[in-house]
């Protein structure tokens, strides 16, 4: 009994060990956030939380537009969740639920986008955002990214499998026609499956960097990361400060993920044990 | 296959699209309804996914800066691109870094998934602690992995000094680049594997634990003979995702070390030289060349892992 529990207390023990390593990051940026930048730069550092984190938001305040770029950062997150739920969800129980001329081919068709890096076509994409008049503007980051494939095929998985046709049906007699069935009973029942691919969207598009860094080119109108990225190369040497501008960028995030973690993580795991 | 009323029993399958008592025989715009809601991807999909795609096709066999008309260069772009060191340069990068993380990434995960299993407590606990790494941001966290291998007061280098082993300039030499790129690579991916693993793990029939044991295999005889055969296709998924993923690593050195790939161009990615062409030197037709070459990789990698994982398996 007890060889054991010795082993259950190694097992913890190193568990606990990875999780600390997991976690360290940012406790280590809270102290960073929390000292000036020469606490930080002294031998052997100080490790202790400080009483310099007013200061420091101040100036990260100062040297970016910080509130804008949450904002807008808010904004593209935001919008492009509302509607990849939607057009995904639209179509997947379209998918999943209806036959029509061509579905199957249509379907293919989707799959093998999933294939495609975006970001290879960044150079045309620009064009087309400069056609637009888009560039500079939020457009150019929520409407390329308002329905996704990926999305699609996960939600049509989880309507094929959890609605009834008895239900689709019985709606359709009742006079709710295609657009009602799909807003009164399907949307209402595929509440786990949205929540997944909500925030999984959510959490994308706030941290997406590339397609801003290339498509935001006024300085004064930024999402967090590029204001974030911005900021480093700018005053990187004052890392105290830099330290709380990336605390600040990713505060909202880590919240978000807290609240919702068990619907995340089961989202994001099953659908590679399945496939 | 026309009314919906055909349809027997709780069943699941596709309906066909016709509300109740409609006449069977219909014409191809009486579906309007489904196309319309399929539309939103199909439409978005032409024009910010299929022709930009194409379109980089096209630009790969001309010349063109975005200012003055573009112009057919026939493979100019492709032999200039075999020409450059840099090319290779960040070809080998890439594919170095992606061993470098991929790899302890992987077994590193595959232990935790183990052991994990075994725990009985605790478990969601460690479950949302290991998988907040994978939905911070990417240019927080590449700051701060920045800040802890600075040269004169990284965390990194205080840990060094304190054991006695002379301080490294990591960020300024190339394989302390490297080393800081992967470290951050493999923080930030290595709870992620960890739950697709355990979720594998779990979807195990004990059954074949239980005949294992009765025939009285050891624990590892068990591990190789029954867990990772049976962990296959997830390892197939994990190592195709970590090869997508990894091939396109771009926020991490660019963040890090800057534009310009760090000293010696240890950083410099496939796609960072993507981006540079086509965002800094306004080389569009070269940059959709390299867009087209890492394209190609990608799809050869992938070729390559199915080959591996999935060869081997229909052999047995």
């Amino acid at each position: 009994m007890t060889r054991l529990r010795l082993r259950g207390v190694a097992l913890h023990a190193v568990l606990v060990l990875a999780l600390l390593v997991f976690l360290l990051p940012f406790v280590w940026t809270v102290i960073m956030a929390s000292n000036t930048t020469a606490d930080i730069y002294r031998f052997p550092p100080k490790f202790t939380f400080g009483s310099h984190f007013g200061d420091n938001v101040r100036q990260v305040l100062d040297n970016v537009a910080f509130f804008q770029s949450m904002a807008n950062t808010a904004t593209v997150a935001i919008s492009t969740t509302v509607l990849v739920l939607f057009f995904d969800s639209l179509a997947a129980f379209t998918f999943a639920k209806f036959r029509f001329p061509g579905r199957n081919a249509l379907f293919v068709v989707l799959l093998a986008t999933m294939l495609l890096p975006a970001q290879l076509g960044a150079v045309p994409q620009f064009q087309t955002m400069a056609l637009l008049g888009w560039v500079g503007s939020l457009k150019a980051l929520i409407i390329p990214g308002a329905a996704n494939a990926f999305g699609i095929f996960w939600m049509r998985q989880y309507f094929k499998n959890s609605i009834h046709n008895e239900l689709v049906e019985a709606a359709t007699l009742d006079g709710c026609g295609f657009f009602g069935t799909y807003w009164h009973v399907a949307l209402p029942s595929a509440r786990p499956a949205l929540a997944f691919l909500g925030l999984f969207t959510f959490v994308g598009s706030w941290n997406d960097y590339m397609w801003p860094l290339i498509v935001l080119t006024n300085p004064d109108h930024l999402t967090l990361q590029v204001a974030l990225s911005t900021l480093n190369r700018s005053h990187g040497v004052d890392y105290s400060m830099v330290m709380t501008g990336a605390l600040m960028a990713m505060v909202p995030l880590v919240i978000i993920f807290a609240i919702f973690a068990r619907q995340f993580i089961k989202g994001a795991t099953e659908g590679a044990v399945r496939g | 296959m026309t009314g919906t009323a055909t349809a027997p029993a709780p069943t699941t399958g596709p309906l066909t699209g016709s509300p109740a008592g409609q006449r069977p025989t219909r014409r191809i715009w009486s579906y309007w309804r489904f196309y319309l809601a399929l539309s939103p991807f199909y439409l978005l999909f032409a024009v910010f996914g299929l022709y930009p795609m194409l379109s980089t096709i096209v630009l790969a066999f001309q010349r063109w800066d975005g200012l003055t008309p573009r112009r057919f260069n026939g493979l100019d772009n492709f032999r200039f691109l075999v020409q450059d060191p840099t090319f290779w340069l960040s070809l080998q990068n890439t594919v170095v870094l992606f061993l470098m993380s991929t790899v302890p990434t992987l077994v590193l995960a595959l232990v935790l998934a183990v052991m994990l299993q075994s725990a009985v407590r605790f478990t969601n606990v460690y479950r949302i602690a290991y998988f907040i790494p994978n939905v911070t941001s990417l240019v927080a966290m590449a700051i701060f992995f920045s800040s802890i291998f600075s040269t004169n007061f990284g965390l990194v280098n205080a840990a060094l000094r304190s054991l006695g082993i002379p301080q490294q300039d990591w960020l300024g030499q190339p394989w302390g680049i490297k080393i800081a790129i992967s470290t951050m690579i493999v923080w930030q991916w290595v709870g992620y594997n960890t739950l697709i693993y355990l979720a594998g793990l779990q979807a195990i029939p004990k059954d074949q634990y239980e005949a294992a044991k009765v025939d009285g295999a050891g624990a590892v005889r068990t591990f190789f003979s029954i867990t990772l055969p049976q962990l296959r296709p997830v390892v197939l998924f994990t190592v195709i995702m970590s090869t997508i993923g990894g091939l396109q690593t771009f926020t991490e050195p660019q963040v890090m070390v800057g534009n310009s790939g760090g000293t010696g161009q240890s950083g410099m990615t496939v796609v960072l030289f993507f981006y540079r062409a086509a965002f800094l030197d306004n080389d569009y037709g070269y940059a959709a060349a390299i867009a087209l070459s890492i394209f190609a990789l990608v799809l050869l990698f992938t070729a390559i892992n199915w080959r591996i994982f999935r060869g081997r398996g229909e052999d047995r």
